[in-house]
């Protein structure tokens, strides 16, 4: 029979519902949703993230990440009164039977909410749908162009808002998950990124995790006890084997032993400040060395930006594409 | 027999056929108060699940990244494989697996 454990946090109060992954504690609903509420207030303020009158975009997918991400952001801009301008941004990478139907959550949720939502399309910036890219190049290396074209699709639409900052819903799981790939690919240029809260350059709108600490589990329970509905399926152009193992493997680290992620976080940062002192100066080629794209003006190292290098690709494939149209 | 209500959601669905809820009637020797969770994942994967099942199993228990609550509460908080199920029961399954 069930046994009926109170809740740690109110003593007992109420009964505990949710074992909370990164303190064990058994809570009951409400405190586990201010646990994670101030958890995400707390890194805002202790890093400083916002000033009052900043206009935030998240970055909304209508997955369960930027879900909650949305929820919590309103929630905590009202309760502390953050006074943040808030926008929802989203991509749509013209992928039938995926991205039509998460756009639809996140149409609901610019209702729930009343946060103004922004569509950019890659069909209106690069003249290409991903299923448009897929019939042409295959299943390949499909997965580098998304990448690419996702990047500069988000600054643009940030752009377009008029934002100071971007939000995305990268979770703790997401970040451990990275820094073991990093690893195992031997990348130190993005191991030593890939922890920190925000990225900016002077080129680019900053970004930042406000989930950094936050749990998968924790946000997926949120979203269940809170009945915040998202959309759940994997990319259909995406199996991504190697970041599988890699979450597989996490995730059997977290059964054991459940503070293994900020672990391998925290495995990550100290990695970045033992290196930082050494090998400071000589990043050139990376972001922030100024120049921009000849074609489209942004910001690159050298002289056409990726997505335009990748896009120039493609470009040549068309006529092939034609004749192969009409011969059929 | 033992009745229990399964729910499969956060992609966990796509493993059984889409379906979200199932109405479970497991036969004897299953009974209420008997049957531990255990004997139901085991159950679960015989009859119900559709493909991949390894993403959804793992040796005796749920695959790590899947969430499970009974009767709207955490597994964790419940004895896990050990809980013995009554008839009535929800067990909802949710893959954290699937895209953010
Ligand atoms: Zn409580
Ligand atoms: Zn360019």
């Amino acid at each position: 029979m069930a046994s009926r454990k109170g809740c740690v946090l109110c003593n007992g109060e109420r009964r505990a519902l949710v074992k909370i992954p990164s303190t064990l504690a058994p809570s009951c609903k409400e405190c586990f949703f201010l646990h994670l509420e101030n958890n995400v207030y707390n890194t805002i303020v202790r890093h400083a993230l916002f000033k009052p009158g900043d206009r935030v975009a998240i970055a909304a997918s209508g997955g369960k990440d930027s879900t909650v991400l949305a929820h919590v952001m309103t929630t905590l801009n009202k309760r502390h009164k953050l006074g943040l301008d808030l926008f929802l941004l989203s991509i749509d990478e013209g992928i039938t039977g995926y991205r039509d139907d998460s756009l639809e959550t996140v149409k609901r949720n610019e209702q729930q909410y009343g946060v103004p939502l922004k569509i950019v399309s890659y069909e209106e910036l690069y003249g290409w749908t991903m299923d448009a890219i897929v019939k042409q190049i295959g299943l390949k290396n499909n997965c580098t162009f998304c990448g690419v074209f996702r990047r500069q699709a988000l600054d643009r639409g940030a752009a377009m808002l008029k934002v100071d900052h971007i939000v995305t819903g990268h979770n703790a799981d997401d970040i451990a998950e990275t820094v073991l790939m990093n690893i195992m690919r031997g990348d130190f240029a993005r191991l030593q990124r890939c922890t920190a809260i925000q990225t900016a350059t002077d080129e680019t709108i900053p970004r930042s995790k406000p989930f950094k600490y936050t749990y998968e589990k924790e946000i997926v329970m949120y979203a269940y006890f809170k009945k915040l509905d998202y959309f759940s399926t994997e990319c259909i152009y995406s199996p991504n084997a190697y970041r599988g193992y890699a979450r597989a493997f996490l995730k059997d680290l977290e059964s054991i032993r459940p503070s293994a992620i900020l672990d391998i976080i925290h495995a990550g940062e100290w990695y970045q400040s033992a290196q930082q002192v050494k090998i400071n100066v000589p990043v050139a080629g990376g972001a922030g060395c100024g120049g921009t794209c000849v074609r489209c003006g942004y910001m690159s190292s050298s002289g056409l930006c990726k997505a335009c290098v990748l896009l120039g690709g493609l470009d040549r494939g068309r006529p092939r594409r034609a004749i192969a149209a009409d011969a059929e | 027999m033992l009745r229990v209500r399964l729910e499969f959601s956060g992609g966990a669905e796509l493993l059984f056929g889409g379906s979200k809820a199932v109405a479970a009637e497991l036969p004897d020797p299953h009974a209420a108060g008997t049957t531990t969770v255990r004997e139901l994942i085991a159950w679960t994967k015989t009859n119900l699940l559709k493909e991949r099942p390894e993403l959804f199993v793992q040796g005796d228990t749920v695959r790590p990244g899947i969430l499970v609550l009974i009767n709207d509460v955490d597994w964790e908080l419940e004895g896990e494989l050990e809980y013995r199920l009554q008839d009535g029961d929800t067990v909802v399954f949710i893959s954290t697996l699937h895209g953010g």
